[in-house]
C-alpha cells in the first residue's frame, strides 16, 4: 500500500467518526432583549460557545443523535432543547425567562435614603461618610441635615423634615423605638445625638411613606441597623479639645462573638475659656458616657446582640432676661440616662426568621430655673411674666419595650412580615413640687409584604394597627409603595401612607382627652444609579390633620399641610479621589397649631435648603479634607399675643439667609504601635451671622435673636487604635 | 500488514485520547486562557472551561479556571461592571469549592473580594477588605506554602496606604517570601494552578 493510501483511510475513519454539525441561532429575553454572553453548550460535551453581541452563536459539534443544547445566562432561568443532530446543521432561537432575583430586583425606595452595604448601588452614607462630613462632628443627625428633606434648625435638636416639627421625627436602633435619642435639651442651644456613628453598619433615613414595621412618627423615622462582629480586638483613646474617653473591643478566637466597652468624659471648661460663649456658663457642662456591648452568633447563623449606654451629665448657664434687662435667667441641668437594646435575628427554618427586640431605656432631668439679680441671687419680682421663670421641674421617662417581627419567605423573592409590639411608657413630671405621671401601654400589629411581581416591578404593601391607653384610641394605618425599572440603574416609586402620632407629653399632662395626630403622605420618585454615582429627585404631598391646638382649649383641631420637590445628586466618578454631593429641598408648607391664629407657615420650615458636600482625600499625605456648605433661606418667625381666648400676630417677619461652611480635616498615621487619626474641624468658616428666631418680651416691645452660643466651633483630637491581632504582627510571625 | 497494523494502532490511539478528552479539554482551555488578548477571547475561555466543568461534574479545576478567567475579563476590559462580573465569578468559584476547597480557590475568593473593593476602595474597605483578609487566611491554614497566598497579600498591601499597616516596604517582604516559595513549589499535576511566579517578581522589582 501506497502512504497516500494509508493518510487517506486514517482520514475517512475519523472523519467518518467525527463529522462537525454546525449549531448556530440566537438567545433573547422574554422581552426580545439580546443576551450577550450566554453560555451555549450540547449537554455533556464541551462543544459550546457564547453568544455575541448581537445574541447570535454558532459552534460546530462532534456529538451525534439525541442530545440537549443548553443555553444559560446569569440572572435568567436556564433553558434546554432537545435536538436530534444527524447530518444536518442545526438552528435554535432561545428565550430565556428572567429570574427574579435580589440584586437585579427593583427596591421600593420612594421616601428613604438607604444607607450601608445593604443594597450596595443605593449607598448614600456610611458610618465612614458621618465621620467625614466636614463640620458634622460626627454626629449623625448633622450629616442627615445634609441629604433632601431635612432643616437647617439650629437652636433645638431633633430632623425636621418636610414641614414637620422635630418630635414628628423618630429614631430606631435595630427596629426598636429610642426614647431620647439625643442630650438633655437646653433653651435654644441643638443637642449631639447620643450614638456614635460607629455602631451601625447601615442608615436608613426615610423622609417619608415608611414601613409600616414602624409608627407614630408623623414625619420621618430614622432607621438604624447596628453592627454585628467586629473584625478584630481592638484597644482605642481618644484626647481633644472637649474629651477624652478609651474603649476595648474583643472578639472571640472563633470569630462567634465579642464584647466590649467604651468610657468618655466631656468638660468644656478648657474650651470655653479659650472660646468665649455669648451665655454664661456657671456649671460647665460635663459629660460622662458608658457603653457595653456583647454580640454573638447563634447555631443556625442567627446573631444576638446587646447594646447599653449610660449617661450623665450637668450644666448651668446664664442669659439675660428679656423683660428686665437688669435680671438673669439662669437654667440648671443635671441628666442621667440609660438605654440597653437586646436584639435577636434568627432563622427559624422552612422560610421563616424571626427578629426580636427588648428595650428598656430610662432619663431623668433636674432642671432649676431662676429668675437672678446682678449678685446672681436668686429673686422674685412680683410681675408674675417674670415670675414663670422660677421654677423647677424633675421629669422621669421610662420606656420598656418588646417587638417580634417574623418574615416568611414566598415564592421567589418576596417576603410576608407580620408581628406585633408592645411598649409601656412611663412618664412623671414634678413641677415645683407638684407630680403628675403619665403611664401608657401602647400596643401595634403590623404586616407587610414585600411582593416582587417580576424584576422590574415591585410593591410593598402593609398596614399597622395601634392603640394607645392612654388616649384610649386606636387607629389602622395603610401603607403601599410601588416601584418600578425604566432602565439599566433607573427606577420610578411612589408611596402613599397614614401615618399617626399621639401628642407630645407637655399637652398630655394636662389632658388625656385627645386623638392621633396624622398625616398623609403622598411620594413619587426617580432614582439614576451606578455604582459611584446617584442621582435622586422626589415631589411629595403631606396632609395632616388633628395636629395639637393649645387655644381656645387643648383639642385636635389643627389641620396643615406640607409639598415640596428634592434633589440629589453624588458622584464619585468625575474626579477621581473626589466624592461630593448636592442636595436641595423646595418645601411649601403651612399649618394651623399650637397657638397659631391662622395657617401659618411654622417657624421651623424654610422654602428653601441647600447643601453641597465635598471630600478628598490625598493618598500622599494621608490626609483627607472635607468641606459642608448648607444654606437655607430666611425662616419665619412670630410674636403671638393673646387677645381674649384668641391669639393674633403682634409681629412677625423673616430671618437673615442661613449660610454654614464647615471644614475638617483627618490625617491618618502611626504612632509607635497605634493608628492615629488627628481630625481638626471648624464650624461656620466664613463666620456668618446666623440667627434661627426671635424671642419677644412680655409686651412684644423688645425681640432678640436666637443665635448659636458661639459663632464657631473648633476641634481637635487625636484619636488611636492598637488592633490586638494586628496585621503587621501576624504577618511578622509569619515572615 | 504492517500498515493495517499502523492504521490500526492509530484508532487505538484515537479511543485513547477521546478517554482522555479531558486532558485534552483542559490543555486546549488553557492554551486558549493563555492567548487571550482580550476581556471577549478571555471571557470564551472562561465559557470553555465551564463547558467542561459542566460535562464532567466532578472536577474543580475547569470551574477554578473558569471563576479566574470570569474575573480577569474584570480588569481586561475598564469599563465591565465589576460587581456583576464577581457576582458571576462567585458563582463559578463556589461550584468549585463545593467539589475542593483548597488554599487556591480561598486565593481566588480573595482577589474576586478585592475587585469589588475597587469600585470604591473607602466605603467598602470594611466589608470586602475583611471578607478579602478572612480568604487569605484560611488559605493558609491549609496550605501556608502556597506562594499565592504571599502574592495577593503582598499585592493588597502594596497599594494600602502606610497608616493602615501597607506600603512597599511590607509589601516586598512578602513578595520576597512568595518568591522564594516558588522557587520549590510543585504543582500536583500539569493543570492545576501554577500561576503568580512572574507577577511577583515583576511587582517585587516595583517596589525597590
Amino acid at each position: 500500500m501506497k502512504k497516500w493510501m494509508i493518510s487517506l483511510i486514517v482520514t475517512l475513519l475519523i472523519s467518518g467518526v467525527q463529522a462537525q454539525i454546525k449549531v448556530t441561532g440566537s438567545v433573547k429575553d422574554q422581552k426580545g432583549r439580546i443576551l450577550a454572553g450566554a453560555n451555549i453548550v450540547v449537554k455533556g460535551s464541551y462543544d459550546g460557545t457564547v453568544s455575541d453581541s448581537t445574541g447570535s452563536f454558532s459552534f460546530k459539534t462532534y456529538e451525534k443523535g439525541k442530545q440537549f443544547i443548553v443555553a444559560s445566562s446569569i440572572g435568567n432561568k436556564t433553558v434546554e432543547q432537545e435536538v436530534n443532530i444527524d447530518s444536518l446543521p442545526i438552528h435554535i432561537d432561545f428565550i430565556l425567562k428572567e429570574e427574579i432575583s435580589e440584586l437585579k430586583a427593583v427596591t421600593v425606595t420612594a421616601g428613604s435614603f438607604e444607607a450601608g452595604d445593604k443594597k450596595r448601588a443605593a449607598t448614600v452614607l456610611s458610618s465612614l461618610d458621618v465621620y467625614t462630613t466636614g463640620g458634622a462632628n460626627a454626629d449623625i443627625s448633622a450629616v442627615v441635615k445634609t441629604l433632601p428633606g431635612a432643616q437647617q434648625v439650629g437652636e433645638q435638636e431633633g430632623l425636621f423634615v418636610r414641614g414637620g416639627a422635630g418630635y414628628e421625627a423618630k429614631q430606631f436602633i435595630d427596629g426598636t423605638l429610642v426614647n431620647n435619642p439625643f442630650f438633655a435639651s437646653v433653651p435654644d442651644i441643638a443637642s449631639r445625638g447620643r450614638f456614635a456613628p460607629a455602631l451601625f453598619k447601615g442608615t436608613v433615613f426615610s423622609t417619608g411613606g415608611y414601613s409600616a414595621l414602624y409608627g407614630q412618627a408623623l414625619s420621618s423615622a430614622l432607621i438604624m441597623e447596628s453592627i454585628d462582629i467586629p473584625d478584630r480586638s481592638e484597644v482605642s483613646a481618644s484626647i481633644s479639645s472637649v474629651f477624652l474617653g478609651a474603649g476595648l473591643q474583643k472578639v472571640a478566637k472563633n470569630k462567634k462573638s465579642s464584647w466590649g466597652g467604651n468610657y468618655g468624659y466631656t468638660n468644656l471648661l478648657p474650651y470655653f475659656s479659650i472660646v468665649k460663649q455669648k451665655p454664661d456658663y456657671f456649671r460647665m457642662p460635663e459629660f460622662h458616657t458608658a457603653d457595653l456591648n456583647f454580640r454573638m452568633k447563634t447555631k443556625n447563623g442567627g446573631m444576638l446582640k446587646y447594646y447599653g449606654t449610660f449617661g450623665a451629665s450637668d450644666l448651668g448657664l446664664r442669659r439675660a432676661n428679656i423683660d428686665d434687662p437688669n435680671l438673669k435667667n439662669a437654667f440648671g441641668l443635671n441628666n442621667i440616662n440609660v438605654y440597653n437594646n437586646l436584639s435577636w435575628r434568627e432563622n427559624l427554618g422552612n422560610g421563616w426568621k424571626m427578629n426580636l427586640g427588648l428595650g428598656y431605656s430610662t432619663d431623668y432631668n433636674d432642671i432649676d430655673q431662676q429668675i437672678q439679680n446682678q449678685q446672681n441671687q436668686k429673686i422674685t419680682t412680683g410681675q408674675p411674666w417674670i415670675d414663670n421663670n422660677n421654677f423647677t421641674i424633675k421629669t422621669r421617662s421610662d420606656l420598656s419595650q418588646i417587638k417580634a417581627v417574623f418574615d416568611k419567605r414566598l415564592s421567589g423573592i418576596s417576603v410576608l412580615r407580620t408581628g406585633g409590639e408592645y411598649m409601656y411608657f412611663y412618664n412623671s413630671s414634678t413641677f415645683n413640687n407638684q407630680k403628675a405621671t403619665l403611664p401608657d401601654h401602647f400596643k401595634a400589629l403590623f404586616t407587610e409584604a414585600d411582593l416582587y411581581i417580576t424584576n422590574d416591578l415591585a410593591a410593598k404593601v402593609g398596614v399597622r394597627f395601634e392603640h394607645s391607653s392612654l388616649i384610649n384610641k386606636a387607629n389602622i394605618a395603610p401603607r403601599l409603595s410601588l416601584a418600578y425599572k425604566t432602565g439599566k440603574g433607573a427606577q420610578m416609586s411612589i408611596a402613599y401612607g397614614e401615618f399617626y402620632q399621639k401628642p407630645e407629653n407637655n399637652y398630655l399632662y394636662t389632658t388625656t382627652n385627645f386623638g392621633y395626630s396624622k398625616a398623609t403622605h403622598f411620594i413619587a420618585n426617580y432614582i439614576k444609579n451606578t455604582a459611584l454615582q446617584t442621582f435622586r429627585v422626589e415631589a411629595f404631598y403631606k396632609k395632616y390633620d388633628g395636629l395639637v391646638k393649645t387655644h381656645p382649649v387643648l383639642n385636635n383641631a389643627g389641620a396643615g399641610d406640607a409639598k415640596g420637590v428634592e434633589l440629589f445628586w453624588r458622584d464619585k466618578k468625575t474626579i477621581k479621589g473626589l466624592d461630593y454631593w448636592i442636595s436641595y429641598s423646595y418645601l411649601d408648607t403651612k399649618r394651623d397649631f399650637l397657638n397659631y391664629s391662622k395657617q401659618l407657615q411654622p417657624t421651623f420650615a424654610a422654602n428653601h435648603t441647600a447643601s453641597f458636600v465635598m471630600k478628598r482625600f490625598i493618598s500622599k499625605i494621608n490626609t483627607g479634607f472635607n468641606f459642608t456648605y448648607s444654606y437655607a433661606t430666611g425662616r419665619p418667625y412670630y410674636n403671638l399675643v393673646q387677645n381674649g381666648s384668641q391669639f393674633t400676630i403682634a409681629d412677625q417677619g423673616k430671618t437673615i439667609d442661613y449660610h454654614n461652611l464647615g471644614f475638617s480635616f483627618n490625617y491618618l498615621t502611626s504612632m509607635g504601635k497605634a493608628y492615629a487619626v488627628f481630625v481638626g474641624s471648624v464650624t461656620n468658616v466664613l463666620n456668618s451671622k446666623q440667627i434661627f428666631g426671635y424671642n419677644y418680651s412680655n409686651n412684644g416691645q423688645r425681640k432678640e435673636a436666637i443665635t448659636p452660643p458661639a459663632p464657631q466651633f473648633f476641634f481637635l483630637g487625636v484619636f488611636l487604635s492598637w488592633g490586638v491581632d494586628r496585621r503587621q504582627d501576624a504577618i511578622n510571625n509569619n515572615l | 500488514m504492517k500498515q493495517i497494523i499502523i492504521i490500526l494502532s492509530m484508532f487505538i490511539a484515537g479511543q485513547l485520547t477521546a478517554q482522555t478528552r479531558y486532558e485534552a479539554g483542559m490543555q486546549k482551555g488553557l492554551e486558549q486562557f493563555g492567548a487571550a488578548k482580550t476581556a471577549e477571547d478571555m471571557a470564551a475561555a472562561s465559557a470553555f472551561f465551564e463547558r467542561i466543568a459542566d460535562a464532567e461534574k466532578d472536577k474543580w479545576l475547569p470551574y477554578y479556571y473558569a471563576a479566574y478567567a470570569n474575573h480577569l475579563t474584570g480588569w481586561m476590559n475598564p469599563k465591565a461592571d465589576k460587581d456583576k462580573v464577581a457576582e458571576k465569578s462567585k458563582d463559578l468559584l463556589s461550584k468549585a469549592e463545593a467539589l475542593e476547597r483548597n488554599a487556591d480557590t480561598y486565593c481566588m475568593r480573595q482577589m474576586i473580594a478585592i475587585q469589588q473593593m475597587n469600585v470604591d476602595p473607602m466605603a467598602r474597605w470594611q466589608t470586602y477588605g475583611t471578607e478579602a483578609s478572612n480568604a487569605l487566611a484560611e488559605a493558609k491554614k491549609i496550605d501556608a506554602n502556597n506562594p499565592r497566598i504571599y502574592l495577593l497579600d503582598g499585592q493588597t498591601l502594596m497599594y494600602t496606604p502606610e497608616a493602615f499597616g501597607g506600603g512597599k516596604a511590607v509589601a516586598k517582604k512578602l513578595f520576597e517570601k512568595s518568591i522564594q516559595l516558588f522557587e520549590t513549589y510543585k504543582p500536583q499535576s500539569a493543570m492545576h494552578p501554577n500561576w503568580g511566579k512572574d507577577q511577583a517578581a515583576k511587582l517585587l522589582a516595583a517596589c525597590q
